[in-house]
């Protein structure tokens, strides 16, 4: 008997490897657990009945195209629609022989903290079903917290992969801006997006970031990585200098249990041999969030044009082209998107463009800046990855203000292109507690290097208490 | 033109690029096919798919602007158009905004009274968007249509949009700056540019003022104008019309129209739905064009001499209208070669813009010195033979000598009439063969011979000869 709740993705490569399990075995096996427990959690939107090669099985995220399966993005607009390719991220896990479980629920176009805007109903947190797993990639997060999967990608603009995996106990990487490719990834906001790794371990995400890492001809913002990917292995943090910014430590609605957690991690870092010192971030903090939520959109106004029901999808029928078209957006689009696309096509207006989106894109390269300097004299900082822990269900749903200031802490780094592992580090009221590394770009392999030691200082079990049993 | 007035003219133009594959994805590009047989998940905007530039796109381009006289950017963007149309499946176009590949060009028009310099503001590249096709109703307009067909065939095919300053005068100046740029684009191998196909196509603003007059009046566009002569036309109606308004005392309304070729008439252009605000940003998908200055360089060794520079060097030989004759038709390397070979040079830009001109035979396949040879024969032989000859001188193995002689003539009823003449005009000479000097017929075949300019075939007078006189 398998215990996926258990299971990590090496020990499973490794079940395989020695023969002591066949690939069919391993995918039915994660297919009784959704059998037993996604029809509470509905971490999935759809699953794959036979496995597609002769490795350990994945889940994507919804976002991801997987040919010949439905690939919806949450939204109601994709209702139907099949794709006739595959990601190349799908490709590249294949090619690696990994076995499609099933598509993971996300908020609509990943548009969201809380995966409740998905068009076909929220995920539930694995913790504690009366909250949420964090968004968009909570379906990805919960599944693989759950005992779902043995790992998933994700997919992250703006926190979409590093929330979710602290809401749901997981380790989240989003890699940097341009390792790893997006094409056939329905696409939010494209100088933002990324897809990456959620994992049980820093060990396998590091392992699934290198499947999907490099260079892709049919991208062309992506590029080869400098160095290969490492598997971590050293048990210290001798020789690292981790940064504290101030501005991300010191705010106010850290909750306590949350701030507990996140200084015992910095004290073990200290401990485990790296110098640990204070920094300041202070316009990437208070400029991050206003300057993401005019570019992001911005770009998700004319990334979601494409959905006009004229070629696939779904479609409402109109006596003109017009109406035709404005009623397919209408009944297709729910609430979210339609607000970031009004948001965004006023940022981008005639008018209008030079106060809101060419001033965003003035103050993230100063954000950029800010952020190089820094890291000029620190290898990681380090900072909770959200002020709270997963909220209940509805919590938010009301106050779209709200909802983005869940990011707060998630997105300024994501302004900066820059890679951003989040790993459990503790328990605030039961709920799990995410710490968020920050690197350089590239610095996935220093990353890695902190999160596993941390991870083996810490010995936090990722295993849901109330599934533990 | 209306004394005292003059029309203002500026010119844009878009020019398929003839690549084996489209703008952003590797379908196969071109005229024609099977409607949506040429399509993949990025040029029909499926989810998630992205773009990737066309290298050889990207190198046409530049070497274009180059022969425009621009500056190329040492770094340049693409942009999102965006806009909702059923042809333009993404719901924008990449194209080019603030920064070009290629800017700040100007382009000599030669003319008769002497150059005209049109300045280039730009020349970018962008994608095509699909063909919409309405069926039903009265107009073949989207209004009134029962439904509508989209061939994304031709989508994503690359396009260079050059915008020209308002630096033309008349309707003349713009066909031939026209006809010049369509002559550069061939030559340089980037399109085929041709009018009824689509793959060269022209929007012209036209503005009127006093003569002597500074600063510019409002202009109209005018679209769908699809061949040189149809710009020309409508360039003269709408400057006409512009006149006629502003001597009533009217004023001139920005607007568009649509030229109709059948009717001569400028109708005002179908409004494009929200076109006013194409909320252009930078393409997130793609990063920058930086063209290394060693491309941009070899690209600048590899243009040939431009046409404007070689219809002012043939001018003294042939005239102006002769000169732009043979650059705009592709003739004038067989001319100077057909000259060097030895045939007469008026004579030959003549043939070579007249009926060679009508044969459409490849100026390349010709032999040079076989056409010489034919052209300076031309006198001795029928034109339609002549023409006959023109017809084949592209052909493997041509021989102008074989041709001459085949053509001689050999008719009786044409060669009859001639002798009769030449019987009439010889009476007592007649009378002295019929008496036995039998050596006079070679007498009479040479006055059929000079009747006849050389054209009549010996052996057929000699025959025709015997018998009339017994």
């Amino acid at each position: 008997m398998i215990d996926t709740l258990r299971l990590t993705a090496e020990e499973a490569l490794g079940l395989l490897e020695r023969r002591e399990l066949s690939a069919a075995e391993l995918h039915e096996a994660y297919r009784r657990a959704i059998g037993e427990r996604d029809g509470e959690l509905h971490a999935y939107l759809r699953t794959v009945e036979e496995p597609d090669g002769d490795g350990i099985p994945i889940a994507l995220k919804d976002v991801i195209s997987t040919a010949g399966v439905e690939t919806t993005a949450g939204s109601r607009i994709l209702e139907g629609y099949v794709p006739v390719f595959d990601a190349t991220v799908a490709t590249r896990c294949k090619q690696a022989g990994l076995t499609l479980l099933g598509k993971t629920n996300t908020d609509e176009f990943a548009m969201g903290s809380s995966t409740e805007n998905s068009a076909f109903g929220p995920t539930r947190n694995p913790w504690d079903p009366g909250r949420v797993p964090g968004g968009s990639g909570g379906g990805s997060a919960a599944a693989v917290s759950a005992g779902l999967a043995p790992w998933a990608l994700g997919s992250d603009t703006g926190g979409s992969i590093k929330l979710p995996a602290a809401f749901c106990g997981n380790v989240g990487l989003r890699p940097t801006y341009g390792t790893v490719s997006r094409y056939g990834v329905v696409a939010f906001a494209s100088s933002l997006d990324q897809v990456g790794p959620v994992a049980r371990t820093v060990r396998d995400a590091a392992l699934l970031y290198r499947t999907i890492a490099g260079r892709d001809p049919c991208d062309s913002t992506t590029v080869d990585l400098p160095a290969p990917v490492e598997l971590p292995e050293r048990d210290d943090l001798r020789g690292l200098r981790v940064g504290v910014p101030r501005q991300m430590n010191e705010l106010e609605a850290i909750e306590p249990g949350v701030r507990a957690a996140v200084e015992r991690s910095i004290e073990l870092c200290r401990e485990l041999g790296a110098e640990v010192d204070e920094c300041e971030l202070p316009l990437s903090i208070d400029y991050g969030m206003p300057c993401y939520y005019l570019i992001a959109p911005a770009e998700a106004s004319s990334n979601l044009a494409r959905y006009d029901g004229v070629r696939y999808g779904f479609r409402a029928p109109g006596a003109t082209l017009s109406e035709l078209q404005e009623r397919t957006r209408d009944e297709g689009l729910g609430d979210e998107p339609k607000r970031r696309i009004m948001l965004g096509t006023y940022a981008l207006s005639a008018g209008y463009y030079d106060a809101y989106y060419g001033k965003a894109q003035r103050v993230r390269t100063v954000i950029k800046q800010e952020h190089e300097a820094v890291l000029a004299s620190f290898d990681v900082l380090v900072s909770p990855t959200c002020a709270t822990v997963a909220f209940e269900l509805g919590a938010k749903a009301l106050d779209p203000v709200a909802m983005y200031l869940t990011d707060l802490l998630t997105i300024p780094s994501c302004m900066a292109g820059l890679p951003g592992l989040s790993i459990p580090c503790g328990l605030s009221e039961g709920l799990p507690v995410g710490l968020q590394l920050i690197g350089a770009q590239f610095s996935e392999n220093t990353l890695f290097r902190v999160g596993y030691a941390l991870e083996r200082a810490l010995g936090f079990d990722p295993v849901p208490t109330r599934l533990a049993a | 033109m209306s004394a005292g007035w003059e029309p203002v003219v500026g010119l844009e133009i878009h020019i398929h690029l003839k690549t084996r594959t489209k703008m952003f994805c590797r379908c196969e590009a071109g005229f024609g096919g099977e409607p949506n047989t040429r399509t993949c998940p990025v040029c029909l905007a499926h989810p998630g798919a992205l773009p990737v530039p066309n290298r050889q796109a990207v190198e046409w381009t530049i070497k274009l602007g180059l022969a425009l006289g621009c500056t190329i950017a040492p770094r340049a963007l693409f942009h999102r158009k965006n806009y909702f149309y059923p042809d333009l499946p993404k719901g924008y176009q990449i194209s080019q905004y603030d920064e070009p590949l290629c800017r700040a060009g100007r382009f000599v028009v030669p003319g008769p009274d002497g150059d005209t310099e049109v300045g280039i503001v730009r020349a970018h590249l962008e994608e095509d968007a699909a063909k919409t096709v309405h069926v039903g109703g009265a107009t073949g307009r989207m209004v009134g249509a029962a439904h509508s067909n989209v061939d994304f065939n031709r989508g994503g095919t690359p396009l260079v949009e050059i915008v020209a300053e308002p630096d033309l005068r008349s309707a003349d100046e713009a066909r031939r700056f026209l006809q010049l740029l369509r002559q550069t684009v061939v030559e340089l191998g980037v399109s085929d540019a041709e009018m009824e196909k689509g793959t060269l196509r022209v929007d012209a603003n036209v503005s009127v003022r006093r003569i002597g007059e500074e600063g510019l009046r409002t202009r109209t566009e005018l679209k769908n104008m699809n061949s040189f002569s149809y710009v020309g036309r409508g360039i003269e109606h709408e400057a006409k019309r512009q006149i006629a308004v502003y001597e009533s005392g009217g004023e001139v309304a920005q607007e568009t129209y649509d030229f109709d070729a059948a009717t001569g008439l400028l109708t005002p252009h179908r409004a494009k739905e929200e076109a006013d605000d194409y909320r252009y940003f930078p393409e997130p998908d793609l990063v920058p064009v930086e063209p290394p200055a060693e491309l941009v360089e070899r690209l600048r060794d590899e243009l040939p001499e431009l046409p404007g520079a070689r219809i002012r060097r043939l001018e003294d030989a042939v005239g102006f209208a002769g000169a732009v004759g043979l650059v705009t038709g592709g003739r004038d390397a067989l001319y100077a070669a057909v000259v060097a070979a030895g045939a007469e040079p008026k004579a030959s830009a003549n043939v070579l813009m007249n009926q060679f001109a009508a044969t459409g035979v490849d100026p390349a396949a010709v032999d040079a010195g076989e056409l010489a040879r034919l052209i300076e024969a031309r006198d001795r032989i029928p034109r339609a033979a002549f023409a006959e000859a023109l017809a084949q001188a592209g052909e493997p193995g041509f021989s102008a000598d074989r041709h001459v002689a085949e053509a001689a003539v050999t008719d009786p009823f044409e060669l009859q009439p001639v002798i009769e003449r030449v019987l009439a005009a010889n009476e007592s000479q007649v009378d002295l063969y019929r008496l036995g000097k039998a050596g006079l017929l070679g007498f009479f075949v040479g006055q059929v011979m000079r009747e006849t300019g050389g054209k009549a075939d010996a052996k057929a007078v000699n025959a025709l000869l015997r018998e009339r006189l017994g």
